[in-house]
């Protein structure tokens, strides 16, 4: 019943996935940033007069709008700040008074490499814990992983963050208990994002092992595992030849999803740590009603996770096959 | 196992009785400050200690428990109230545009994690409670709308929903009659989840002052004011992040008990 | 001289006893098969001569293969046992390849576990081992993955793994069951052949009396985790000395005592029905490739006739049915049910719905775990209106399909499968249509209950006046309880008549075909 020689179809098949994934990626930023648009610039009536407050004089507000350019038509505004980022031009920061991405970019400079740690710390816990347990199912060692996993989702990172610094920074003093010296000496940053890392990394690695643990037992239990135990696999080599592979689609939704969720957390951390990051920029802003930051922030933060999506999808066709096929 | 659920049932009940009793009475009065009993470490007359007003920090997780649960419940209310129907509604038309506008639309709000709505209705409202449940029930909708969908898509491939067809009956009626009573368990146990993470997120969001504002208690924010005093004395800081813990900890095992004793029966029709 | 001699092997999980002294032997070189109905333990006998019992069992007793007791030996020995000296193939072709891995890696494997070959080599053996059972190098490369196989080459695919090493041993638990008759004859034909040339013994696990009739030269009966009979196959299956094994015979050969009633109006008729699907675009641009699902079929049933629509997988039947049912519209065509015409959806009135009713296959999937056997019964009143003796009406039903009245008040998973089946028509029949559609309502049963049911619908059918449309891929089952056969293959009717002429004297060769491949127990036996 089915097609003879299907070597040459793949490649256009992973070709059509990609062009699929590509415009759902284009459409989810362009209804994104409209979204976004009309929170910021159409709710509050004249957000020239809302940036300035109360006191701000006729003449001050239609100074502000004239450069912000709010005079023009809302579809007009709209088609200029979406075709700037473009441009890489995100606008001029009323507050600090020079471009929006030479902030976020200085910004990104920590955030970014927190994240990363704190993904990699994550990655690095969850993926030997969620093997053992799943490998010693219903034993001592499960038994211990799941205990653990189950405290670490209940902490709040803010709160463990807190604990840290209360013991390794001021009661043993290994590591700083917050600012960030920047990144000429590439040891002094990385010891201050460790603390800030960990805080993030350990309720988020409490997640991602228990859901390879579910994901591993649940593979465990298809047909094909018992195929590759009649071939003469060991339980070990069953796990790591045949169920990891199968388990890394429920693992990855769940890393692709985890990703917002350190984005939310690294904004808090920040305050925590007294960090230079975007999440302190972005609570600055709110404070001082810079809403032209706080637009461009939530759209780069917006932006990453729909990216971050569009890879997991991208790896999800790597991953599985079947996938390829159907787009 | 049954252990684990009923110390998770425990948990949950305790976090609940504080905060319904706190509505009557509370040991002190966490509105009077006493500046002169400011800071000082837990004694029989303040079993938790004070914080740094004088206030008991005993009588401040009554109230704050008060504030977790009722942002956390209703943003479960909103996300259940409008994702079940959508995912009822999506699974229905399956392979249809509107299925495809539902799932879309799920990926869209996904997009945008409670922390960031919080931030956008902030910067335009200004700070609230009422933000924190909104931001945290819209991120609610999608999570709810996917369980529904998921679960629902591979009952609708089932011979008693064909049997349900030839005897005349619409995709309202089946989704309704046959769909809904078979997806309830799943729904209350991503209920607890997400009430537990809403929990989290309430506190998240107070701490970072988008939540829950004075005098309004709230454990977010008890924490918040902690920090700067956490070397002069830990406890301020300790017991109200021991009481997200445990709350979030009796929730979580609550959910996982109720997973593997509700019901067998939905396991072997898959 | 043996080469598995199996001794008092008991086994029980949970303290819950599972096989309870268990004896055979299997010599070199032969062909033993292992026949019973589902549950009574045949599977987990495979799966403890492997060693690959599940959690918690626990097994007592010999099972001596090549000299060793296997049920002592470390699980390091076991392992260098398994895919080496004996290789095992299951029931499920569609999910017992693994979907991330090419066939050629999966096949390698065998040897690469057992460090039998390099890497290179491995891979030239797997290309060696395909071939031999029918998936040649032209057409089936080492870089395809199981999805883009159908499930007869699938399950090739599984016995490649098996036998890459020659084992002495292989074990087939259910090999052909999931497959469509003819598959099922070529890997039946594959086996016995791969048993001949590379002198390897099988262990050929199956309830299905007439294919270890063709394949086995010893066979053993199990019931409820004991070995009931044994013996040489041909012996066995002529004097049939057990009291069970005779009830199986008879059932599987069981024909109801049936009048043929049909009268002269036509009940249903179908007219050049057409069904397409439109299938995803190969490339952006092209055409999106349409499927007739069903194509130009007609046929009509008379009142209280049984007509048998047989078919492979895949072959258009169930897409006929749904259009019949009014569950899904066809393209052109019409469909009408006493002269009025069916439509789908919305627009057909709930007076013509209630004129045919019909019982699925599945008896798990066919109810709603969480509603009461009277609620699911009462199901179809919502066409009628529910009348006011509605509760003696489900009662009637109820009795009489076999169960109690009492039984309205429990849930459906308090029920055996067959008494499901039988709720199942009881959910049919109460409303009094004049069309039953069994759509394989009997297919998951085993054959002493499913001679039970038959028996059951053949009654319902002569006291109703009922007619029956029985969809089915199981010939013998058509065989024996309808009137009229038609058989279709991609999408069309290729022949039709009374169903003795038409098995007898099959004119189509694809009848031809169907007829030869399905397996019989000699009749001079």
């Amino acid at each position: 019943m089915l097609h003879p020689s299907l070597g040459d179809g793949k490649g256009r098949d992973m070709l059509r996935y990609l062009l699929g994934r590509l415009i759902s990626l284009g459409l989810s930023l362009l209804v994104a940033s409209l979204v976004i648009f009309t929170v910021i610039e159409i709710v509050p009536g004249d957000p020239a007069a809302y940036m300035l407050g109360l006191n701000a004089s006729e003449d001050t507000v239609a100074a502000l709008r004239e450069r912000l350019g709010l005079n023009a038509t809302p579809p007009i505004r709209y088609i200029d700040w979406i075709t700037g980022m473009a441009r890489g031009d995100f606008g001029l920061s009323y507050t600090y008074k020079v471009p929006v991405a030479d902030l976020v970019a200085q910004r990104l400079a920590v955030s970014l490499p927190l994240a990363a740690y704190a993904l990699a710390l994550a990655t690095l816990i969850a993926f030997p814990a969620g093997l053992l347990a799943a490998a010693r199912r219903g034993r001592a060692a499960d038994a211990a992983v799941m205990g653990a996993t189950q405290i670490g989702i209940a902490l709040p990172n803010f709160w463990f963050a807190m604990l840290l610094v209360l013991v390794f920074a001021l009661h043993w003093q290994i590591f700083p208990a917050g600012g960030f010296p920047g990144w000429q000496s590439v040891g002094a940053g990385l010891r201050a994002l460790t603390l800030p890392a960990i805080a993030l990394a350990l309720p988020q690695a409490a997640i991602l092992a228990r859901v390879l643990r579910s994901a591993l037992i649940e593979t465990l239990d298809h047909d094909y595992i018992r195929t590759a135990r009649a071939k003469g696999l060991t339980r070990g080599q069953t796990i790591l030849r045949h169920a990891l592979r199968n388990a890394m689609i429920p693992v990855l939704t769940i890393l692709g999803m985890q990703f917002s969720f350190l984005i939310a957390g690294a904004i808090i951390i920040e305050n925590v740590f007294s960090l230079p990051g975007l999440g302190r920029l972005i609570f600055q802003a709110i404070t001082q009603r810079d809403l032209i930051v706080v637009e461009s922030v939530v759209m780069i933060l917006v932006f990453a996770v729909i990216l971050v999506t569009f890879l997991v999808d991208l790896a999800y066709a790597s991953i599985d096959p079947r996938l390829r096929r159907r787009a | 196992m049954r252990l684990l659920l009923l110390l998770g049932a425990a948990l949950s009940l305790a976090a609940l009785l504080a905060a319904l009793v706190s509505l009557v009475w509370t040991p002190y009065d966490i509105t009077a400050m006493a500046i002169a009993e400011r800071l000082q470490p837990p004694s029989p007359a303040h079993w938790l200690g004070t914080d740094h007003f004088g206030r008991d920090i005993g009588a401040m997780l009554m109230a704050g428990a008060r504030t977790s649960i009722a942002v956390a419940l209703v943003a479960v209310g909103i996300g259940m109230g409008a994702g079940v129907p959508l995912g009822l509604l999506a699974a229905a038309s399956r392979g249809s545009l509107i299925d495809e506008a539902v799932m879309r639309l799920n990926d869209l709000v996904f997009a945008f994690p409670s922390l960031v709505i919080a931030i956008l209705i902030t910067a335009v409202f200004g700070p609230s409670a009422l933000n924190a449940i909104l931001a945290i029930g819209i991120f609610n909708i999608p999570v709810f709308a996917r369980v529904t969908r998921g679960a629902a898509l591979s009952l609708w491939t089932l011979d008693f929903i064909r049997a349900a067809e030839v005897a005349g009956k619409g995709p309202a009626r089946i989704s309704f009659e046959h769909i809904l009573p078979n997806v309830a368990n799943l729904l209350i146990v991503q209920g607890t989840i997400q009430f537990s993470l809403g929990i989290l997120a309430e506190a998240g969001l107070s701490y970072v002052g988008l939540g829950a504002q004075p005098p309004t208690a709230s454990w977010g924010r008890m924490l918040a004011e902690a920090q700067t005093m956490v070397t002069l004395a830990p406890h301020v800081a300790i017991f109200p992040g021991l009481a997200i813990v445990l709350t979030v900890l009796g929730l979580n095992l609550l959910g996982d008990g109720l997973r593997d004793h509700l019901d067998p029966r939905l396991r072997r029709i898959r | 001289m043996t080469l598995l001699s199996v001794r008092g092997l008991s086994l029980s999980i949970d303290a819950t006893p599972i096989l309870t002294g268990v004896s055979f032997d299997i010599a070199p070189g032969e062909t033993f098969g292992l026949v019973g109905e589902s549950g009574s333990g045949k599977s987990m006998t495979a799966l403890g001569v492997m060693g690959l019992l599940p959690r918690g069992a626990v097994a007592s007793g010999e099972v001596r293969f090549a000299g060793e007791n296997l049920l002592s030996l470390p699980e390091r020995r076991l392992t260098e046992l398994r895919g080496n000296e004996i290789g095992m193939i299951f029931q499920e072709p569609m999910t017992a390849l693994n979907p991330m891995q090419t066939i050629g890696d999966q096949v390698a494997e065998t040897l690469l576990i057992h460090r039998a070959a390099t890497r290179s080599e491995a891979r030239a053996a797997a290309r060696d081992r395909l071939a031999r059972v029918g998936l040649p190098g032209e057409r089936f490369p080492l870089s395809l993955y199981p999805h883009e196989l159908s499930g007869g080459q699938r399950q090739r695919v599984a016995i490649a793994m098996a036998i890459a090493l020659r084992p002495k041993l292989l074990i087939a638990d259910e090999p052909t069951t999931a497959l469509d008759v003819t598959t099922q004859a070529q890997i039946l034909d594959l086996l016995k052949r791969l048993t001949a040339e590379e002198s390897m013994a099988l262990m050929l696990i199956t309830h299905d009396l007439a294919v270890v009739a063709g394949m086995a030269t010893h066979v053993a009966v199990m019931q409820r985790g004991r070995i009931v009979e044994d013996g040489a196959t041909r012996t066995v299956f002529r004097t049939r000395a057990h009291d069970y094994t005779r009830k199986l015979f008879a059932a599987s050969g069981h024909r109801p005592a049936r009048v043929a009633r049909p009268r002269p109006e036509t009940l249903l008729e179908v007219e050049e029905a057409v069904r397409e699907y439109v299938l995803p675009r190969p490339s952006a641009f092209a055409p999106h490739p349409r499927l007739r699902a069903v194509d130009g079929v007609s046929l009509t049933i008379r009142r209280g006739e049984s007509l048998g629509l047989v078919g492979e997988s895949g072959c258009g039947k169930s897409t006929l049915t749904r259009a019949i049912l009014g569950l899904d519209p066809i393209q052109s065509g019409r469909v009408r049910l006493g002269g009025a015409e069916v439509t789908a959806g919305r627009t057909m009135p709930r007076a013509l719905r209630a004129r045919m009713q019909v019982v699925f296959q599945d008896p798990y999937g066919s109810f709603n775990p969480r509603h009461r056997v009277g609620l699911l019964v009462a199901e179809p009143f919502h066409l009628t209106g529910t009348p006011k003796d509605a509760s003696d009406r489900i009662a009637a039903a109820l009795e009489e399909v076999g169960l109690k009245a009492s039984d309205m008040t429990k849930y459906i998973h308090e029920f055996s499968g067959g008494q499901r089946q039988r709720i199942a028509i009881a959910r049919a029949l109460i409303i009094r249509p004049d069309l039953i559609v069994l759509d394989e309502a009997v297919s998951a049963l085993d054959v002493r209950v499913r001679a039970q049911v038959l028996d059951l619908l053949a009654r319902l059918q002569q006291s109703h006046g009922l007619a029956y449309l029985f969809v089915s891929h199981d010939l013998s089952v058509v065989r024996a309880v309808t009137d009229r056969v038609l058989v279709m293959r991609s999408g069309r009717i290729v022949e039709e008549g009374g169903t003795e002429a038409v098995f007898t004297r099959p004119s189509h060769p694809y009848t031809r075909q169907l007829v030869a491949a399905t397996p019989v127990i000699p009749a001079n036996w």
